[in-house]
């Protein structure tokens, strides 16, 4: 597997969730568990380039796979932009939502839209996947509006 | 998680022959229910036969118009796949309502056919339910069943069926293959899921050595102008309390084609054929709607937790067939 750019070889066995690899093997605990049900969005991460919940994926799954965490996507303009709009207060769900964002922009490009027309509606319901406990929604949407104008 | 063994074959003769071996294996697709389950301890499998690396993963154009979906194509894959999109607008649209984009990214359509019912007595294992517990009761019958089905249930179980997809596939005749060791069968939708019975344990037609390895879309001329609506608690990435997918063809005032199925209401993805058969020929207007779908509910069995449903039915139904009726005659 490749994590965040670097060849890892692992011996795991096949009950290890993909968070739990990341977060417990390699230390990468950017990577959070909400709910470990697939329910809050806390825990997604890259998988060759697409976004999924990392708690109800079987690290034995992904073998051969690049997974990108936060930690391998920093300095990302859309951190600095989840700054500047108040994205976020407690900050437990920003990795997820970032690595989100990321996967849904390149979601949105790959089906030939302009991002540009991407409207708070829009933005909104292709982000539900992930919830924020702190409610910082309208500082979200606006950051990842941000980026894309 | 209890632990287990784990295969992920490249073929499909392989995958099928590691089940037949083995009654204690189970197959993965994209892992979203099965890891859920698995982890609270309701599915147990010995083995996992991990189905992703199977050349399953591909939708090709069938003679005539239609489409064939392999097992292991992503939910986002096939809502996305532009062919989805023109000839069955309700299947995209079902699509996409449900779950959320990473577990879209991640769900097959395999997986989707067999994901298990989110009746919230059958996860809490200290609840009685005869589906996760064959004979132990149902703790949601007279409990809490503000989620449960009107349509299909019996005296052992009234749980939901959960897939959204699923309701499309039923509005669209889809047929399902399935391989084992002794050979391939095809499934009709109708006939894939079942009802509960007096063995609510058992939940489609597939046997347990059985692989799904497509899912066939015929073609539906009146798919072209369908529609999927959802109505959930929440705006966005909940179940259905009542969804509706249906296709409609008018000329002239009249209904000369409907398809027209329910989902959030009934233990299995419901075909309205009841109400199709009194649209079919009748005035395309409200009242003929609302009629027909209190005629598809005519069977239903409310109760107090769940008896708002028969209503919701009757408007959603209603509406999503105005939607498709509006300024869209064909002259
Ligand atoms: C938080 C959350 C919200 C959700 N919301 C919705 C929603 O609103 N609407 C909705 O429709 N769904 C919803 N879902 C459910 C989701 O759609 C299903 O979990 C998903 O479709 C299952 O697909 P999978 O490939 O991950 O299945 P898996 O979990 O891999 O497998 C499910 C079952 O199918 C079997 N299986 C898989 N593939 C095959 C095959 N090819 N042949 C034979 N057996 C097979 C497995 O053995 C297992 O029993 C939600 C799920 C979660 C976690
Ligand atoms: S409705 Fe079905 S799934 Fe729910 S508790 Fe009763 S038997 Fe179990
Ligand atoms: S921890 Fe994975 S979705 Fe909540
Ligand atoms: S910032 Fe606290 S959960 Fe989102």
């Amino acid at each position: 597997m490749r994590v965040n750019g670097a060849e890892e070889k692992l011996d795991v066995e096949p009950w290890v969730s993909l968070a739990d690899l990341l977060r417990d093997r390699l230390g990468l605990t950017g990577v959070k568990k909400g709910c470990d049900q697939g329910a809050c969005g806390a825990c997604t991460v890259l998988a060759d380039g697409t976004r999924i919940n990392s708690c109800l994926a079987l690290a034995v799954q992904y073998d051969g796979k690049e997974i990108t965490t936060i930690e391998g996507v920093a300095p990302h303009p859309l951190q600095e932009a989840f700054v500047r709009h108040d994205g976020l207060q407690c900050g437990y769900c920003t990795p997820g939502q970032i690595c989100s964002a990321i996967g849904m922009l390149a979601e949105h490009a790959a089906s030939g839209a302009d991002p540009a027309a991407l409207d708070e509606a829009e933005i909104r319901e292709r982000m539900s996947g992930n919830l924020c406990r702190c409610g910082a929604y309208n500082g979200i949407v606006d950051a990842i509006k941000d980026v894309t104008r | 998680m209890k632990p287990f063994a784990y295969l992920k074959p490249a073929d499909v003769d392989e995958a099928v022959l590691a089940v037949a071996a083995d009654p204690g294996a189970r197959f993965l697709g994209g892992g979203t229910n099965l890891v859920d389950l698995m982890r609270e301890g309701i599915e147990r499998p010995a083995t996992v036969v991990d189905l992703t690396a199977l050349p399953l993963d591909e939708v090709h154009d069938l003679p005539g118009g239609g489409l064939r979906v392999g097992a292991l194509v992503r939910n986002s894959a096939l809502a996305a796949d532009r062919r989805v999109a023109a000839r069955y607008p309700m299947l995209a649209q079902a699509i996409l309502a449900g779950a959320s984009a990473q577990l879209r990214n991640m769900a097959t359509v395999g997986g989707n056919l067999l994901q298990r019912t989110r009746c919230p007595y059958f996860y809490d294992r200290e609840s009685a339910c005869n589906k996760r517990e064959p004979g132990a009761g149902c703790d949601a019958i007279g409990g809490f069943n503000r989620s449960h089905a009107v349509l299909g249930g019996s005296g052992s179980c009234i749980a939901t069926h959960p897939s959204d997809m699923c309701v499309a596939l039923a509005a669209l005749d889809a047929v399902v293959e399935v391989r084992s060791v002794r050979g391939v069968r095809r499934i009709p939708i109708a006939e894939f899921h079942l009802p509960p019975g007096d063995t609510p344990h058992v939940e489609t037609a597939l046997a347990a050595d059985e692989l799904i390895t497509a899912v066939e879309l015929p073609p539906v001329p009146v798919a072209v102008r369908s529609r999927y609506r959802k109505v959930r608690d929440r705006a966005s990435y909940a179940f259905a309390l009542v969804s509706v997918a249906a296709a409609l063809e008018v000329r002239d005032g009249v209904v000369t084609d409907v398809r027209l199925a329910l989902g959030g209401v009934a233990t299995t993805p419901w075909r309205a054929r009841e109400a199709e058969r009194l649209l079919l020929g009748g005035p395309a207007n409200e009242e003929a709607y609302r009629r027909a779908a209190e005629a598809e509910l005519a069977p239903a069995a409310v109760r107090p937790g769940n008896a708002f449903k028969t209503g919701l039915v009757r408007a959603t139904v209603a509406a999503t067939l105005r939607d498709l009726d509006l300024g869209e005659e064909i002259g």
